[in-house]
């Protein structure tokens, strides 16, 4: 008899388009797609500037800080690898844009509107993930 | 001088399949049983049908769903017009709003809005389809992998996450998202076709179980396997026709998008706001002329968001507005009177447009409401399109 093989979270993996957001993960900068022509961020990855169309862009540092601007409580079992309760959080960068993410080094009731917070990496063996935790 | 499109088109027929967990039947066949009733309900023969607009419901992106294909099934060989549309949740009220205009211009003369579904196998787990975490591939490739890695998974997440944001900005509470539910069961109780007939209290809202807070299990709708069919003439044939017409005297659409951009609100500002503009200035009312309403709710936040978007109230006050539960049986502003889709059946925009047929035409029973002006909308993505309809018994 085989064993189920263990389910793991889904960790992204890198492709060509995203390879320097991931590589930048990896050294601990959070780096962002900015349009070279009107200078709005773009998050996530995409070929065109959702504010002008222009298809060039170059890829920026951003400071890693932000703001929560908002998150809910999970209590449903939709993934195996998921134990629950966690936090599902928006957190709306300092430059603007917004990540989707978990906060950590917080306890879920805790968990605030507004609330700043600072980058924080969790690192697997190929990726590294952008996390959130209080600034 | 009145908007062309005031009143040019009416709901002449309306079909609806038993709703639930009724298995054995495809989605195609549905559809079918949902079609048959609407043209028996209008009087109008087979081949009077010259539109046929499709619209598939969660099975159209997990497979299983109505396709073009439904045209040969129901052996319509007279088309004139033939769409397959999906703008989510909105595609109802569209359907019928692409119908009037194909109508009043002479394109048709009686088009068949019809929507199906059947997301539910015996055994699945009620959310299974529309959560999709089974789907989700082991290394998802790209930034796109972040939300699967932050465990976003599915429509209950962006809209607990909207509703969140409301209650933060605003000051809404667990308890305006309660009296919603509790309202819209006690007008299940009086409604034949609903699948929850048992009513709730405060109580019971509170007590049911987190699907992510801030939303318990009663704030989310219901899954469904069923069909609605709305047949679409002019309002001059609907006259004359088996069933008292419903007039289409405003339509709208908006569609803000959900970009996540800098500076976009769009988890407490909804394509409401955009359609108002064009419906109620097609029908000429506005919101204190509305003595019903209809709305998309898909969760009770979307109701809330909503009434505020058509300005029944000003931008943050929807909870204040509702907790005196002028929404429920005897209420100022009777809404979603057969239950909507957190009670009686979720067929995505034609559980709003339904409702309002059986109202528009007063065959609403025990649960009949003042009915001069109906409010019907649709809402789909999270919180990102919006359709809306106004209807009435009177083409004046
Ligand atoms: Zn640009």
């Amino acid at each position: 008899m085989t064993q189920p093989a263990q389910v793991t979270k889904p960790l992204p993996e890198a492709d060509d388009a995203s390879k320097p957001f991931w590589d930048g993960a990896m050294e601990g900068r959070l780096v962002i797609l900015r349009c070279a022509d009107c200078k709005a961020w773009r998050m996530p990855w995409r070929h065109h500037c959702d504010q002008c169309l222009s298809d060039r862009s170059t890829w920026e540092q951003a400071s890693g800080r932000g703001v929560v601007r908002t998150f809910g409580i999970m209590h449903q079992k939709y993934h195996p690898a998921f134990e629950v309760p966690y936090n599902v959080t928006i957190v709306e960068l300092a430059e603007g844009p917004r990540i989707t993410t978990n906060l950590v080094g917080v306890s879920n009731a805790d968990i605030r509107v507004g609330m700043p917070v600072v980058v924080d990496w969790e690192r697997h063996s190929d990726i590294t993930l952008p996390k959130f935790r209080p600034a | 001088m009145a908007h062309a499109l005031r009143n040019a088109g009416a709901i002449s027929g309306l079909g609806i399949t038993p709703m639930g967990r009724i298995y054995g039947k495809s989605a195609t066949e549905f559809a079918a049983d949902a079609v048959r009733a609407a043209i028996a309900d209008s009087g109008l023969k087979h081949d009077d049908i010259d539109g046929l607009l499709i619209n598939a419901g969660i099975t159209g992106n997990i497979g299983g769903g109505i396709t073009l294909g439904l045209q040969n099934y129901l052996g319509l060989k007279n088309l004139r017009l033939l769409n397959h549309m999906n703008a989510a949740g909105s595609t109802a009220a569209q359907m019928v709003q692409y119908a009037t205009m194909a109508i009043a211009n002479g394109m048709a003369r009686h088009v068949v809005c019809v929507f199906s579904d059947a997301p539910l196998t015996e055994g699945s787990k009620t959310g299974a389809a529309y959560g999709g975490a089974g789907r989700i591939a082991p290394r998802p490739r790209g930034m796109a992998g972040l939300y699967a890695a932050a465990g976003y998974f599915g429509a209950n997440t962006g809209y607990a996450l909207a509703a969140q944001r409301h209650m933060a900005m605003y000051g809404t509470t667990q308890d305006h998202f309660g009296i919603i539910a509790v309202g819209q069961r006690q007008w299940a109780t009086m409604n034949p076709m609903a699948q929850m007939r048992e009513p709730i209290t405060m109580e019971d809202y509170h007590a049911s179980r987190w699907v992510i807070e801030p939303l318990h299990l009663l704030d989310c709708c219901l899954v469904s396997n069923g069909a609605v069919a709305v047949i679409v003439s002019s309002a001059d044939e609907a006259k004359s026709m088996a069933q008292p017409p419903v007039y289409i005297r405003g339509m709208g659409q908006g569609h803000p998008g959900d970009t996540g951009r800098a500076g976009n609100d769009a988890e407490t500002e909804t394509g409401a706001k955009i359609a108002a503009r064009t419906a109620f200035g097609m029908a000429g009312v506005g919101p204190e002329d509305v003595t019903q309403c209809q709305l998309y709710d898909c969760y009770t936040y979307t109701v809330l968001v909503t009434l505020e978007d058509y300005g029944f109230c000003k931008k943050g006050e929807g909870g204040p507005f509702v907790e005196d539960g002028k929404l429920g049986p005897g209420g100022s502003l009777p809404t979603n009177t057969g239950g909507g889709e957190l009670s009686a059946y979720y067929m995505w925009g034609m559980t709003p447009l339904s409702e309002a047929v059986i109202q528009g035409r007063g065959q609403g029973g025990d649960r009949q409401a003042k009915n001069d002006v109906i409010l019907c909308t649709g809402n789909g993505g999270t919180l990102a399109y919006h359709g809306a309809l106004i209807l009435s018994p009177h083409a004046n």
